[in-house]
C-alpha cells in the first residue's frame, strides 16, 4: 500500500510539474499575474508530493518490505538502521529520487522565500526549475520506478554493498546532490534572466546565496568521499583522479568560478554574459556528472544503472537541457550589456584571472575524463588516461592560480596597483620564504617541488590573514578602532578569509601527503615490532570480532613512542556474509601534523599477517582545510546582505537595493 | 572510488589482498622504489582506471611481478615500460603517449589557454578603445515605483 502511495505521488508530481513548467512562463510573457502566481503553490505541492514518495521509500527500507524490488535488491533485515536509511539512496532508483527531492526542496525554497523577487523573474525561475524536474521525474517514472513490486517476494534482501555501509559514505551522496542540484538554481536564474533579457546587480545578489549553498555542500560531499576513500581502502590514498571523482570535481571547479564571477556582476555590473554562461556550464557539468555516474558509461560500481535505455534517456535529457540553454544563450547573451569597466590590473581583473584559470583547469579535467570515452566512441584503439596525466596537466594551471589568490582581494576595484599590493603582502611573502628555507633545511634531499608547495600554502594562509588585517587596519590605527572595524566588517569578508585560508591548509595537506609519506609493507607475526617515523608498532594479535552483519578479523597494534604507550590501533578486515565481500577498516592515529595509518591484510600460511603501515604527514590538514572552506561559505551565507528572504514584506522591499556594505568576498 | 570496483573484483577472487604484497617486493630498496614508480604508470587492465600499484586484482599482481623481473634483469625504467607496452598495447599506460591520436588530449588544454588568453587580451583592448560608458540603464517602471516607495519610507521619521 505504502509503495503504491509513493508511486502515485510521483505520477501526481509529473502533472504538477507540467503545470509549473508551462503556465507561469506563459503568464510572465503575457503579464498575467494570476498565471505567474501559480508557480508558488505548484512548487510547494511538487515538494510535498516528492517528499511523500521519498518518505514512502524510506518507510519501505526501514520496515524491510522485500516485496518491493529495490528494497529486496539493496537491503537486508540484519542491516543496522543507519544503513537501512542510507540504503534508500544507495541504489540507482532511490538516488534519482533523492536528486529530485533536493531539486524540489530548492524550488520550494525559492517559491516560499523569494517574495522579494520580481514576480515575472520568480515565475520564470520556477518554470525552468520545473522543466528540469519534469525531465528527471519522467526518467524515474518511465525507466527507474523505485516502487516496483516483485512476486513472489524473497525471504530476505540481498543487502547493501558493504563498501557503502560506512558513516562517511552514507552521507556522501546527499551532500554531493545538494551541491549538484543546488547549481540548478543558478542555472534556472540564468535561463530566466536570458528569457527576461535583464541581468543586474540584484539578479547576482539572488543567485549568489544559492550558488554558495550549493558550493558548500559540494565541497563537503567531495571531502567526505575523499575521507572515506582514505580510511576505508587501506592504502592511504585520498584522491585518484577517477572519472567518478572527476564527475564531482568538474562542477566544483566551475561552481567556484561562478561564485567569483557573480561578485563582479553584483558589485560592478560587468561580466554579465560570462556569468550567465558559467551558470549554464556549471549545472551542465553537474548533469554530465550524473550522466557519467548513472548511465553505466564508466562501468564502475557507481554506475548502478546497467540498462542502456536509461543511459540513452539521460543522454537525451542532457542534449535538451544543455543544447537548449546554450542556444538560448547564443540568441540572447549578446544583448546583455555590461556597464562596469575596469583595467586588467584591478579586483575585477583578478576575478577574471580566477575565472580564466579555473575554466582552463575545468576543461583539462573534462578532456582527460572524457577522452577515453571519445576515443572509444570513434573506434580508435582504446587508451587510458589516469593520475599521471592529470597531475601533469592540472598543476601547471592551478599553481599560478593559487599564487594569485592572496593578491586579488587586496587589489582595488576598477584600477589597481599591483606593486602596492605586493608591498602590502610583504609579510606573507616573508613568512612563505621563511617556511621555504626551514622546510628545505629539514627535508633536505626530499622532493624539491614540495618545498615550494609548502611555501605556496603558507603564502595562501598568511596572505588571507594579511588581507583581513588590512581591512581592519590592524597596527595602523589604535587597537580599539580595529576592533570596532572588526565588528562592522561584513560576514562575507570573514567567509573569504576562512575559505582562502582553508584552501592554503588543503594545499599543505596535498603537498605533505604526496611528498613525505612513509610506507612500510611487511609480514608481521604477533609480538613483532616495527618502527615507522619514530613510532614503534607492536602487533599484539589478531582476534575474531562479530559485528551486526559481518565478522571481522581485528588486529591490535600497540603504538609507542620513546618507550611510552601512545595508543592502541585496531585495523580490521571485515567480511560481509550476505554479499560474501570483504572490506578493510584502517586503524588511524591522528595528530595535529600527521596520521599514523595501519591496515591489516592477509593471514599468511606461517601464521603471520601482511600489514601496511603509513606515516601520512599533514593528511589531517586536508580535511581541516576543507572544513574551513565550508565554514567560510556558511559564514558568508549568514551575511545580512543575503538574508533576502527572511524579512517581513515591508522590509523585504527595503532589503533589496541597500547594498550599503562595502566590498564583499 | 574506483576502488569500489577493485573491491567488487575481490569478491570474485579467492580472498582479499592488498595491492603490493610483501612477498612481491624486491630486497634492493632502490630497485623496489623504481618498480613502484613504474607501477603507478601502468593500468590494471581489468580494473576501472586503477594503477597496478593500487590494484589487488590477480592480473595487476602478475604485472607487478613482471615489472620487478625486468628490473632485476637489468632493464631501465623505459625498457621495462616498453616491454609491457609491447605486450599489452598503449591501453596499459595511464599516461598515454603523445601521438596524433592524443594530440587533442595533450595539447588541448594549452591550446585553450592560448585561445582564451587571446580572447582576454582582445576583451581588454576593446574596453580601452571604447571610452568608459558610465551610463547606467534606465530604471523600469516597476523599479521607479519601488524607488518611490523607499524614498517615501525614508522621508517618514
Amino acid at each position: 500500500m505504502i509503495a503504491e502511495i509513493g508511486h502515485y505521488a510521483l505520477i501526481m508530481a509529473v502533472f504538477v510539474v507540467l503545470i509549473q513548467a508551462t503556465l507561469p512562463l506563459w503568464g510572465a510573457k503575457q503579464g498575467n499575474a494570476g498565471l505567474m502566481a501559480l508557480a508558488k503553490p505548484a512548487a510547494q505541492l511538487q515538494f510535498i508530493l516528492v517528499l511523500a514518495a521519498f518518505l514512502a521509500l524510506t518507510y519501505l527500507f526501514v520496515t524491510s518490505d522485500f516485496s518491493v524490488a529495490v528494497v529486496a535488491q539493496n537491503s537486508h533485515s540484519a542491516k543496522p538502521m543507519l544503513y537501512k536509511v542510507s540504503g534508500v539512496w544507495g541504489n540507482h532508483e532511490g538516488s534519482m529520487l533523492l536528486w529530485i527531492l533536493i531539486l524540489a526542496i530548492f524550488g520550494a525554497g525559492v517559491a516560499t522565500f523569494g517574495r522579494n523577487l520580481p514576480a515575472s523573474l520568480r515565475a520564470r525561475v520556477l518554470a525552468v526549475q520545473a522543466m528540469i524536474a519534469l525531465g528527471f521525474l519522467a526518467f524515474i517514472v518511465a525507466t527507474s520506478n523505485p516502487f516496483e513490486r516483485i512476486v513472489p517476494p524473497p525471504l530476505d534482501g540481498n543487502g547493501l554493498n558493504p563498501l557503502l555501509q560506512d558513516p562517511g559514505l552514507a552521507f556522501h551522496p546527499p551532500f554531493l546532490y545538494l551541491g549538484y542540484v543546488g547549481f540548478s538554481m543558478a542555472f534556472s536564474f540564468a535561463v530566466a534572466a536570458l528569457i527576461e533579457g535583464r541581468v543586474d546587480a540584484a539578479w547576482a545578489r539572488w543567485v549568489r546565496p544559492w550558488t554558495l549553498a550549493a558550493w558548500c555542500n559540494l565541497t563537503l560531499g567531495i571531502a567526505l568521499g575523499s575521507w572515506w576513500a582514505y580510511y576505508e581502502l587501506g592504502w592511504g590514498g585520498w584522491w585518484f583522479w577517477d572519472p567518478v571523482e572527476n564527475a564531482s570535481f568538474m562542477p566544483w571547479l566551475a561552481g567556484t568560478a561562478l561564485l567569483h564571477s557573480a561578485i563582479v556582476v553584483e558589485k560592478r555590473d560587468a561580466l554579465k554574459s560570462w556569468t550567465i554562461l558559467l551558470a549554464i556550464i556549471t549545472f551542465s557539468l553537474s548533469l554530465i556528472g550524473t550522466f557519467l555516474v548513472r548511465s553505466g558509461v564508466l562501468t564502475s560500481v557507481h554506475a548502478f544503472a546497467t540498462d542502456p535505455t536509461r543511459g540513452v534517456f539521460i543522454l537525451a535529457l542532457l542534449v535538451v537541457a544543455i543544447g537548449g540553454s546554450l542556444t538560448l544563450y547564443a540568441l540572447r547573451g549578446p544583448a546583455l550589456k555590461a556597464t562596469g569597466t575596469f583595467a586588467p590590473i584591478s579586483r575585477e581583473g583578478g576575478l577574471v584571472l580566477n575565472n580564466f584559470l579555473l575554466s582552463i583547469v575545468t576543461a583539462t579535467v573534462f578532456i582527460g575524463t572524457l577522452y577515453p570515452l571519445f576515443i572509444d566512441a570513434i573506434g580508435a584503439p582504446k587508451l587510458s588516461v589516469g593520475a599521471p596525466y592529470f597531475n601533469a596537466t592540472f598543476w601547471p594551471f592551478m599553481v599560478p592560480l593559487l599564487a594569485a589568490v592572496p593578491l586579488g582581494p587586496i587589489l582595488a576595484w576598477k584600477r589597481g596597483d599591483l606593486l602596492g599590493v605586493l608591498q602590502r603582502l610583504w609579510f606573507a611573502g616573508a613568512v612563505a620564504l621563511a617556511v621555504l628555507l626551514v622546510v628545505w633545511y629539514v627535508k633536505f634531499g626530499g622532493p624539491v617541488l614540495a618545498v615550494f608547495g609548502m611555501a605556496l600554502a603558507t603564502w595562501l594562509v598568511v596572505g588571507a590573514l594579511v588581507e583581513l588585517a588590512e581591512r581592519l587596519k590592524l597596527f595602523r590605527i589604535p587597537l580599539a578602532d580595529s576592533l570596532q572595524r572588526a565588528r562592522n566588517l561584513p560576514r562575507a569578508a570573514y567567509g573569504m578569509t576562512l575559505a582562502h585560508g582553508g584552501l592554503g591548509i588543503v594545499v599543505a595537506g596535498i603537498v605533505g601527503s604526496s611528498a613525505w609519506q612513509v610506507e612500510t609493507i611487511q609480514i608481521m607475526h604477533p609480538g613483532d615490532t616495527v618502527e615507522v617515523a619514530g613510532y614503534q608498532l607492536t602487533l599484539e594479535g589478531v582476534s575474531e570480532v562479530q559485528g551486526p552483519n559481518y565478522t571481522s578479523q581485528q588486529g591490535t597494534f600497540l603504538v609507542s613512542r620513546a618507550g611510552s604507550e601512545v595508543v592502541r590501533l585496531h585495523p580490521e578486515k571485515r567480511n560481509y556474509p550476505v554479499q560474501r565481500m570483504p572490506t578493510t577498516e584502517s586503524g588511524i592515529h591522528t595528530t595535529s601534523f600527521a596520521d599514523l595509518y595501519t591496515a591489516l591484510g592477509d593471514r599468511q600460511t606461517d601464521g603471520g599477517w601482511s600489514v601496511r603501515i603509513y606515516y601520512n604527514p599533514l593528511v589531517p590538514w586536508l580535511w581541516a582545510g576543507a572544513i574551513f572552506m565550508v565554514i567560510g561559505g556558511v559564514v558568508s551565507l549568514t551575511d545580512r546582505r543575503y538574508r533576502v528572504g527572511a524579512p517581513t514584506r515591508r522590509r523585504a522591499v527595503k532589503a533589496l537595493p541597500t547594498g550599503s556594505a562595502p566590498a564583499g568576498t | 572510488m574506483r576502488t569500489l570496483l577493485a573491491a567488487l573484483l575481490l569478491a570474485f577472487s579467492l580472498g582479499p589482498a592488498f595491492a603490493v604484497e610483501p612477498e612481491e617486493m624486491l630486497d634492493d630498496p632502490a630497485l623496489e622504489a623504481r618498480a613502484r614508480e613504474i607501477s603507478k604508470e601502468l593500468r590494471c587492465l581489468v580494473c576501472q582506471n586503477q594503477s597496478i600499484d593500487d590494484s589487488n586484482a590477480g592480473l595487476a599482481r602478475d604485472l607487478r611481478v613482471l615489472v620487478r623481473e625486468r628490473l632485476t634483469a637489468g632493464d631501465s625504467n623505459e625498457d621495462a615500460l616498453r616491454y609491457i607496452v609491447d605486450r599489452y598495447g598503449d591501453f596499459v599506460l595511464l599516461r598515454p603517449p603523445v601521438s596524433p591520436r592524443t594530440y587533442a588530449l595533450w595539447f588541448g588544454p594549452a591550446l585553450l589557454f592560448v585561445i582564451a588568453g587571446l580572447g582576454l587580451v582582445v576583451f581588454f583592448r576593446r574596453r580601452q578603445a571604447a571610452p568608459a560608458e558610465t551610463t547606467t540603464p534606465p530604471l523600469t517602471e516597476e523599479e521607479r515605483a519601488r524607488l518611490e516607495t523607499l524614498m517615501d519610507e525614508d522621508r517618514k521619521p
